[in-house]
């Protein structure tokens, strides 16, 4: 089975580049204007979507994000509405893989059967989901490959070369390498060390490689790009939108293009990169 | 629903975590190392006597252990039923049972060789133990607790700092315990190196929920072996508060299978279980946070509501995932106490026994203040008195005072 996910990755290979990866919160600030921020990103040079799912305890992230979350609820975003965005995305885009990241409960609250069968048709072609490692497959790994999904696995710097092969057994799509032990949107990732680490996962793997956190600049998401098969801006993205609210926290007739051109500037630094030494 | 009952109620978890459907390990991959490390540590830990021996030392020198296991006269004849005995965990050092699970952790951090400790903290019973075994063994303290509790309970925040701990109060969410967990869980994955999270409850990842209670479980050993010496047997009852559950499963665990001894959990229910509460198994059901498949507040959407009780030690949305599982198959009845049963049986324990106890013992006075009535007086009632009040007083006093 083929997602939108692994042709894109086989297009960009022949092409001989690397992805470029965004990732906005699904319903930030409301619905509107979030379905049309990703509508914008394909057009802006992003290679792959990861919408975010908002939930009000997300462990695994900064400030920015934490509060892009909130922001969503408050508006009153449910995991039922982002379904129905990627729903409303697919509309005029077919091709652009994308991916919901968030958290479990959310999910497990809707029930796992039934959110797979209504993401597989709102048009998701994967998953990213913080709080499951491998030791928690039964839960949806397992039924999300069996309705056709892509399970994204993070890697990170503590996954070692012993629990790599765990790590990667039931991951497809590409492989989340977070570049560094923290939260999103936090210490900056470091190139080199960056490129030691996906020469290493690249021995347990035939997937790609796409490397997240601490991405925030143009030069920055060049230089991991010329380490990796492609490089996940969030914060910086989500912090362009905030900037382009209104005080009380609503869009503004800037926020679109504020989260677009900082994706089109990204994406020249990408696009800008040498090929990955294979 | 149906559940088949266990042939042992205490043989839980299997060896990924779960307690039936509860626990697991539902946590960020640049952790899950860090936790397969600990349960290899602590298997190592539980199988070497001298790691006992030296707990044992500490537990009766330092912490002051046993507690007392003492007969409530007069509360007994107020309330003219069940002999009433309470078991006095609020009498150790730093003022709550918190330390026993503390001093365990505490030896394992120095067994992995980790040098900074991080906790989260509620009333701020963990976060003072954890910060008095910090400075006993010399390592660096940081405790997170939520900026509401940090106003509230701000004679634990001046003894944490006197024992040289950071405490840093959390502004996001709802700034009450969940969100002290959330940003200890954030800092643990940041510094994951060289960190030790110290868990306060029998809740979070595996093997959390297991090595708390294993650490908490003095309380019922000793009060098994006292209880047999003053009677000459097995008390009838046990009583105790619940926010993530430590000292009642600390209690319950060594009774689970003694089904002569009925068992009674209680859950903060605040303004009301049909307002503003923390009763997860009242008010909640199943779902996953910090780690764990366990009963949750939350929406329809699975998005995680506040919390609300008058005591900070139990002002948490969730419950450990061993009681849920208690409270599916039936071992344990789970009832709950509103603000005001908690103040008074704050205040009539006070004036009865001398004793002040924690607000969030005083929930588990006011269900005995319903159960004991009820009893013949030749029924043995334990109840938890897992902390003492001292840390409430200001609270406690601004709230009589506003009524008076």
């Amino acid at each position: 089975m083929t997602t939108r996910i692994d042709t894109r990755f086989a297009e960009l290979k022949k092409q001989g580049r690397s992805a470029f990866v965004t990732y906005v919160m699904a319903g930030d600030p409301d619905l509107t204007t979030s379905l049309n921020i990703v509508k914008a990103l394909p057009k802006a040079g992003a290679d792959v979507i990861e919408l975010g799912i908002p939930f009000t305890d997300p462990m695994a992230d900064g400030p920015s994000i934490q509060a892009a979350g909130l922001r969503a609820l408050k508006a009153g975003m449910t995991l039922k509405k982002t379904l129905e965005l990627v729903r409303d995305f697919r509309k005029d885009d077919n091709v652009t893989p994308l991916v919901l990241m968030g958290y479990y409960n959310p999910i497990y609250i809707y029930g796992v059967d039934k959110f797979l069968a209504d993401a597989k048709t709102a048009g998701v072609d994967g998953l990213i989901i913080v709080d499951l490692p491998p030791e928690e497959d039964d839960e949806l790994c397992i039924p999300a490959l069996k309705a056709g999904l892509n399970f994204i696995r993070l890697a990170t710097p503590t996954t070692d070369d012993k629990r790599l092969p765990a790590v990667l057994a039931n991951t497809s799509g590409f492989v989340y390498y977070v570049s560094i032990a923290g939260i999103t949107g936090a210490a900056a990732a470091d190139a080199n060390a960056v490129g030691e680490a996906v020469a290493r996962i690249k021995r347990h793997t035939k997937l790609p490689i796409c490397v997240g956190f601490g991405i925030r600049t143009p030069e920055a998401a060049r230089a991991i790009a010329e380490k990796a098969d492609g490089s996940v801006v969030g914060t910086a993205l989500v912090d362009a939108l905030k900037n382009s609210l209104d005080a009380e926290g609503r869009a503004t007739a800037k926020t679109v293009n504020a989260v677009a051109e900082l994706t089109a500037a990204l994406a020249q630094g990408v696009k800008g990169a040498k090929q990955a030494a294979e | 629903m149906n559940i088949a009952k266990p042939n042992s109620y205490r043989s839980g978890p299997d060896e990924r975590g779960h307690f039936g459907i509860f626990g697991g390990r539902f946590v960020a991959e640049t952790l899950m190392p860090l936790i397969l490390d600990l349960e290899k540590a602590y298997t190592a830990a539980k199988a070497d006597p001298a790691f006992q021996a030296e707990m044992n030392g500490y537990l009766k020198n330092y912490v002051g252990r046993p507690s007392p296991l003492y007969f409530a006269e007069r509360l007994t004849e107020h309330l003219g039923g069940a002999k009433i005995y309470l078991k006095r965990e609020e009498l150790n050092h730093t003022g709550s049972h918190k330390v026993n699970n503390v001093l365990g952790q505490i030896m394992l951090a120095r067994r992995m060789g980790k040098k900074r400790i991080i906790a989260e903290t509620g009333a701020g019973q963990h976060g003072v133990a954890t910060a008095t075994l910090c400075a006993r063994f010399g390592l660096e303290c940081v405790v997170y607790m939520g900026a509401v509790d940090v106003e509230r309970q701000q004679p634990n925040v001046i003894r944490m700092e006197m024992l040289g701990a950071t405490v840093v109060p959390v502004q996001s969410g709802t700034r009450t315990l969940k969100d002290a967990m959330n940003e200890a869980l954030r800092d643990w994955v940041t510094n994951v190196h060289n960190t030790f999270y110290c868990i306060g409850t029998v809740a979070g990842p595996h093997p959390y929920p297991t090595l708390v209670r294993d650490f908490q479980s003095i309380i019922g050993n000793e009060t098994k072996a006292q209880m047999q010496e003053i009677e000459g047997r097995l008390p009838d009852s046990l009583v105790a508060c619940i926010g993530g559950g430590s000292n009642a499963m600390g209690l319950f665990h060594p009774f689970l299978d003694d089904p002569s001894v009925e068992i009674f959990g209680v859950e903060a229910a605040g303004h009301g279980l049909t307002q503003l509460h923390a009763a997860s198994i009242a008010g909640g059901r199943p779902g996953v946070l910090h780690g764990n498949r366990t009963y949750l507040l939350m929406d329809a959407d699975g998005q995680i509501q506040d919390a609300h009780s008058i005591s900070a030690g139990l002002d948490y949305p969730g419950i450990g995932p061993e009681h849920s599982w208690l409270h599916e198959v039936g071992r344990v009845n789970y009832l709950s106490a509103t603000d005001d049963e908690a103040l008074a049986a704050f205040q009539l324990l006070s004036k009865l026994e001398g004793i002040i106890p924690a607000l969030e013992p005083a929930h588990a006075i006011a269900k005995v203040m319903e159960l004991a009535p009820k009893r013949p007086k030749d029924h043995l009632m334990v109840v938890n008195l897992s902390g003492r009040g001292d840390k409430d007083v200001p609270q406690v006093g601004d709230i009589l005072r506003g009524k008076k």
